[in-house]
């Protein structure tokens, strides 16, 4: 042990008589000047404050003081802050969101007719970026699929070989593939079928495409879903693999142009694709803190409030002098513009800054999934990470 | 009955109780390397196809060890899926038990944040059921 280990508890006490709970707060907070961020970086770490404060790792510490507040749960959209956890935990945690998560997304087409305006590889690629959903328990349950490369791509069939995976994940099947298909032709409207003659009006002067031909839009509820094998159990009825959002516009025909494909949907991560990421986006800011070290009353208390957004500041009768004194009603409101600190009257009676360890998270999903339930794949997913190197580990040390 | 001493039985082959749970045991390839040049105190050890995601939250967990003289995390290239993470004890302490109570910290951590979690939310769901509706 180094000579600043931590010290027995009556030691500790001892050497802690001097420090406050305001002091302590302070060590929270990361400063923001006019121009500058200081106290950027953790401090919780064992020796950083000498012997008399131990922080080295105690996990009923970290439990007692770790809070999980919930501020909105809509299905795909969820804010909750974590307070008491580290910087680098709580980006592992988006950082996982946004690329690790696995998800189901088109990623092969076969097109068997393609005489619309839009290239096929530009249409194949507006057909990977719909986000699907469908039954969680059956997505869940899907295996990967990892298409073999090209004979004559010998560096990456060299690094193939050698790949861990199940033996049946180089072939499509009803376990790791879902088939949809399109077939959509574009004609004119015609009496017998659609109860107006487009031509017709088109002569009359009709210029909307939507009124003079069919089809002329292909909108996404146009996908197919087509269950193979045991697919018919998991995803059907409430299940079925569809797109989230049924309105978005493919591509646009004209009489006589024709899309009919077939899409593979495979489960894939946003690290190797955007289109794989579950979530629309996922971020966390911390708490903004902002501290009033003299009084700031009367008209100067007027425009401190509107330095910043609504509610964040709130003015408090005086019952003294009578006059409004500027007090911190919501800080969670404040996106810390600094305006307060380009006014030379409010000079050393403001400081601000921001919580270290408050993490205000934002995780909108895509609609495959739901937020807190991605959320929780986050967390259960760096816990596999961590299980999965503790076997390496006693690979390698069996190996020595 | 003459007992001619403790007969050894072996033991099962590795692979035996693989599919003990149903789950298909898929074996993993090794992604953690030795670099050379370590020794028992002070190692660099090299995470294949891991980024910062895992390196700086492994970096946090072993740095709250006072056993560690020093912890740090680096990717020698960005086209290159490695991460290289190098510990270096006092005394006499063994990196490898390092690293492994590390590794242990960050499940434990990653289990109470998953059950303080779900807590959390279960609790905002009964009191706003209004939100939950949709689903």
């Amino acid at each position: 042990m180094p000579s600043w280990a931590p010290l027995s508890a009556d030691q500790v006490a001892e050497q802690r008589r001097g420090l406050s709970e305001e002091q302590l707060q302070h060590r929270r907070i990361v400063n923001i000047n006019a121009e500058t961020v200081t106290d950027v970086s953790a401090t919780d770490i064992p020796g950083h404050y000498g012997p008399g404060q131990d922080d080295s790792w105690d996990l009923n510490r970290f439990a007692q003081q770790l809070r999980i507040d919930y501020h909105q749960n809509r299905p795909n959209d969820a804010a909750f802050s974590l307070i008491g956890l580290d910087a680098s935990i709580a980006n592992a945690f988006r950082r996982i969101l946004l690329a690790e998560i696995p998800s189901l997304a088109i990623e092969d087409v076969f097109i068997f007719d393609n005489t619309s305006i839009i290239q096929d590889e530009v249409l194949a690629h507006r057909l990977g970026l719909i986000p699907l959903t469908g039954g969680t328990k059956g997505l869940k349950q899907l295996r990967w699929f990892k298409k073999p490369p090209p004979k004559d791509d010998f560096a990456a069939l060299a690094v193939y070989d050698q790949d861990d995976l199940d033996p049946s994940a180089s072939t499509p099947n009803d376990h790791n593939t879902v088939v949809i298909t399109l077939d959509v032709e574009c004609r004119w409207a015609t009496v017998e079928q659609d109860g107006r003659d487009g031509k017709q009006l088109a002569v009359d002067g009709e210029i909307d495409p939507t009124v003079r031909y069919i089809n002329s839009n292909v909108y996404a509820h146009q996908l197919v879903f087509e269950p193979q094998g045991e697919q018919v159990q998991w995803f059907s009825g409430e299940d079925v693999i569809r797109p989230v959002n049924p309105d978005i516009l493919i591509a646009k025909l004209r009489p006589g142009q024709r899309i009919s494909l077939r899409c593979h949907c495979i489960k894939g991560v946003g690290g190797d694709h955007a289109k794989f990421s579950p979530v629309a986006t996922a971020s966390y800011r911390l708490l903004p803190h902002i501290e009033i070290t003299a009084p700031i009353v009367g008209s100067e208390s007027r425009k401190f409030q509107r330095c910043f957004p609504r509610g964040v500041i709130a003015l408090q009768k005086d019952p003294a002098s009578g006059e409004n004194k500027a007090v911190v009603a919501d800080p969670m409101k404040d996106t810390v513009s600094r305006e307060c600190l380009r006014h030379d009257e409010f000079k050393g009676k403001v400081k601000l800054g921001r919580v270290r360890d408050h993490f205000i998270f934002s995780v909108e999903s895509t609609g495959q999934f739901a937020s807190d339930e991605l959320f929780l794949d986050s967390v259960r997913l760096l816990k596999a990470k961590a299980q999965k190197f503790k076997r390496h580990l006693s690979e390698l040390e069996e190996g020595r | 009955m003459a007992q001619d001493g403790d007969r050894e039985m072996p033991d099962a082959g590795a692979g035996a109780d693989a599919t003990a749970n149903g789950v298909e045991y898929v074996s993993e390839k090794q992604r953690l390397r030795l670099l050379p040049g370590s020794t028992d105190t002070a190692a660099s050890f090299a995470f294949d196809h891991e980024d910062h995601t895992l390196g700086n939250a492994l970096r946090y967990m072993i740095m709250k060890n006072p056993n560690v003289e020093f912890c740090g995390y680096s990717i020698p290239h960005p086209s290159e899926p490695v991460m290289n993470l190098r510990i270096q004890t006092w005394d006499d302490v063994s990196v490898f038990e390092i690293l492994r109570k590390g590794l242990n910290d960050l499940e434990d951590l990653c289990d109470v944040v998953e059950d303080k979690f779900t807590v959390a939310r279960d609790e905002f769901n009964t009191a706003h059921p209004e939100q939950a509706a949709g689903r």
